[in-house]
């Protein structure tokens, strides 16, 4: 059984129809890229996937360990193990990094049936992590991505999926904005824990980040559907000759992107 | 008229059977009667009283509360405790540090007479009027030159339940030497089944150069009401701050009032939380007298069910008062449909060289916040609680009192959850 399953699916924002048609099969420990211009739905996907309400979904169906996913809250979703990468994390004034990360730990290993961190535990764990996504100790007391530059966002988002150890990570755009140096410590954060038990979506604009992060399949998304699959290699072709090669263009920038 | 004179006679019975007191403090009280009874309560037709109908405070009949005793209060190590029962001193501190001194105004009537009432305006101010009609023996601390005194001294004013509406005025007088350093704690705090009115008057006359940390922390019961006007008179480079907790209550009016001399520097900081039926109106009004002072003032309010709140900040800037520096900020997190808040800066400038900025917000909690949140497998409640305590979070951090700053983090804390729950 594949570990996620996702068929004909169908989504809109406001009136406007984004997703019109996905199938995707995604089996335990595959890396798949999902790549396509603007407006595509590339985003969206990955919304959709950890439940923004904003999208509503209007057909299909999509299976996570054989399960409805889509009847599971935004919480219960992460709580299963679905990890999203946000291509804008937000900024939370007033809540720590430390605060905010040791509640989301919990309740996850909560309703795995492992017992609570203790606050010992829990920093030794966060320590070991902080040093894989060469990050600096001080950022978990201040609040949440409240003041970080753009790269210390993005591996922010890296460094809370290697402490709640996702079974599903969904990677949205996670090299936009990133000089080459913070791109291959993310990529390396990533692959570190890559696994034959996690799979893991990496939507992008570039074949770049594909460098560093070599998926086992690659989907190109074009108007709301995947227009072509393959191996690696399709990525190196996209580069090549880029999505006109394919006769594909860019759309008008989704609404709602955010 | 008829509709003054027929409040105003509910109260002349009371203050008539007032216990006599010595000639100075009964002249004052007649001077607060009088002024009383020519004003009468104030109208939502008067723009500061706006958006606070005090009508239900009009219309009741209070008798006065009986005097109380401070028997079994527990003694509070490190801190300077005054206990005010149903509005009168019942308990004072028996040991002092060096350079404080504590009593009641009859206890030092030469030193009080030079202030007590020389500040808090009653005479068109009229719940200060009312207040200063019932004047008894209040509290009186007194900081020497040059003292720097460690432990907060903390004034607690409690009412006890009672089976009528019952009313209180308590009256404190706070002088602060100069170069003195103090922390000063108000608490209010009643039983949540009696219907009871607090009237309360505190004046800080801060000397040049002191340094005075001022608190309130409003806990009243959910009958309540409250009124109270904290008025500061702030000498030359004297440093400042009135903080303003305001969590109980059923009709709550906070008057803040600070007068700045040359180089004065006030902070005024606020909190609110209103919740079901409750109305919380606080009233600020900084007054740059002189040139060099700054003020800043951040007050914040979080709302819910049917409550509502009034924020109006006077920034008076008076003519000689060149190169003032002023701030000031209102935000609000309104977290139901029926809320109302109501806002509004007053700035009055008449210098021609300052600096007065001021903002005011209204916001609900940030969807894409709770959304982040959510999708790290916190649920949507504590994803609300934990937001809406941030929001407070940094009036609390500006709390330099720690033992207040501990107890309102769990107040705070468990508000919150029970509001989710």
């Amino acid at each position: 059984m594949a570990l996620l399953e996702i068929k004909d699916l169908h989504a809109k924002v406001g009136d406007r129809e984004i997703l019109k048609g996905i199938d995707l099969s995604i089996n335990a420990g595959e890396v798949h890229a999902i790549m396509g211009p603007n407006g595509s739905g590339k985003s969206t996907l990955a919304q959709v996937l950890a439940g923004r309400e904003l999208y509503q979904v209007t057909g299909g169906q999509v299976l996570y360990e054989g399960k409805d996913l889509l009847e599971l809250s935004p919480e219960d979703r992460a709580r299963e193990g679905i990890f999203l990468a946000f291509q804008y994390p937000v900024e939370i004034p007033g809540v720590s990094n430390m605060y905010f990360l040791k509640a989301a730990l919990n309740t996850v290993r909560k309703s795995r049936g492992l017992a609570e961190l203790d606050a010992m535990d829990f920093l030794n764990l966060v320590r070991e992590k902080m040093k894989l996504m060469d990050m600096d100790q001080a950022l978990l007391n201040r609040p949440v991505n409240t003041g970080f530059s753009g790269g210390e966002k993005k591996r922010n988002e890296i460094f809370q999926m290697a402490v709640l150890e996702p079974r599903l990570a969904v990677l949205d755009e996670t090299d936009s904005g990133l000089d080459i140096d913070a791109l291959r410590t993310v990529a390396g954060g990533v692959n570190a824990l890559r696994s034959p038990e996690r799979s893991m979506i990496v939507v992008t604009h570039y074949q770049r980040l594909l460098n560093y992060i070599v998926p086992d399949f690659v989907h190109v998304l074009a108007e709301g559907r995947i227009a072509k699959s393959g191996g690696k290699e399709l990525a190196v072709e996209l580069e090549a000759s880029g999505y006109a090669g394919l006769g594909i263009y860019d759309e008008e920038e989704a609404v709602g992107k955010a | 008229m008829t509709a003054v004179v027929e409040q105003t006679s509910a109260w002349l019975a009371s203050f008539t059977q007032q216990p006599s007191a010595a000639p100075w403090l009964e002249e004052l009280r007649d001077a607060g009667f009088r002024s009383f009874a020519g004003l009468g309560f104030p109208t939502t037709h008067e723009e500061e009283w706006r958006f606070t109908n005090v009508a239900p405070i009009a219309r009741t009949t209070f008798e006065l509360a009986a005097p109380g005793s401070g028997v079994g209060l527990a003694a509070v190590q490190d801190s300077i405790r005054i206990v005010f029962v149903n509005g009168r001193p019942a308990n004072l501190p028996q040991r002092l540090p060096k350079g404080v001194q504590v009593g009641t105004f009859s206890g030092d009537p030469d030193g009080v007479q030079q202030h007590l009432a020389q500040y808090a305006r009653y005479q068109d101010e009229a719940f200060v009027a009312l207040n200063t009609a019932f004047l008894g023996d209040g509290a009186y601390v007194r900081i020497a030159r040059g003292s720097v005194v460690e432990q907060p001294i903390e004034l607690v004013y409690l009412t006890g339940p009672s089976a009528q509406p019952v009313v209180t005025h308590p009256r404190a007088l706070v002088i602060v030497g100069a170069g003195a350093q103090c922390t000063l704690l108000e608490r209010y705090e009643g039983p949540d089944d009696t219907v009871y009115f607090t009237n309360a008057v505190t004046e800080i006359v801060a000397a040049e150069g002191a340094i005075v940390d001022s608190y309130k922390l409003q806990l009243e019961g959910r009958g309540a009401f409250h009124v109270a006007t904290l008025q500061a008179q702030l000498g030359r480079s004297a440093n400042f701050s009135a903080n303003s907790i305001s969590l109980g209550g059923a009709l709550v009016r906070n008057n803040v009032n600070a007068v700045l001399s040359e180089g004065t520097e006030a902070t005024l900081n606020g909190l609110y939380l209103v919740n079901g039926g409750q109305h919380v109106d606080n009233h600020t009004t900084v007054d740059h007298a002189k040139p060099h002072g700054t003020s800043h003032e951040l007050y914040k309010g979080i709302l819910n069910g049917k409550a509502s709140a009034v924020f109006n900040g006077r920034i008076l800037v008076r003519k000689d008062a060149q190169k003032t520096d002023s701030k000031q900020t209102n935000k609000n997190l309104v977290l139901s449909d029926e809320a109302v808040i109501h806002t509004k800066p007053e700035l009055q400038i008449f210098a021609d060289d300052v600096r007065c900025t001021h903002g005011a917000t209204i916001g609900q909690l940030d969807g894409e916040a709770l959304f982040y949140m959510q999708s790290r497998g916190i649920g949507k409640k504590e994803a609300r609680n934990l937001l809406t305590y941030a929001f407070a979070q940094d009036i609390i951090d500006r709390v330099r009192m720690l033992s207040l700053r501990d107890s309102l983090e769990k107040i705070l804390f468990e508000r919150f959850h029970e509001n989710a729950g």
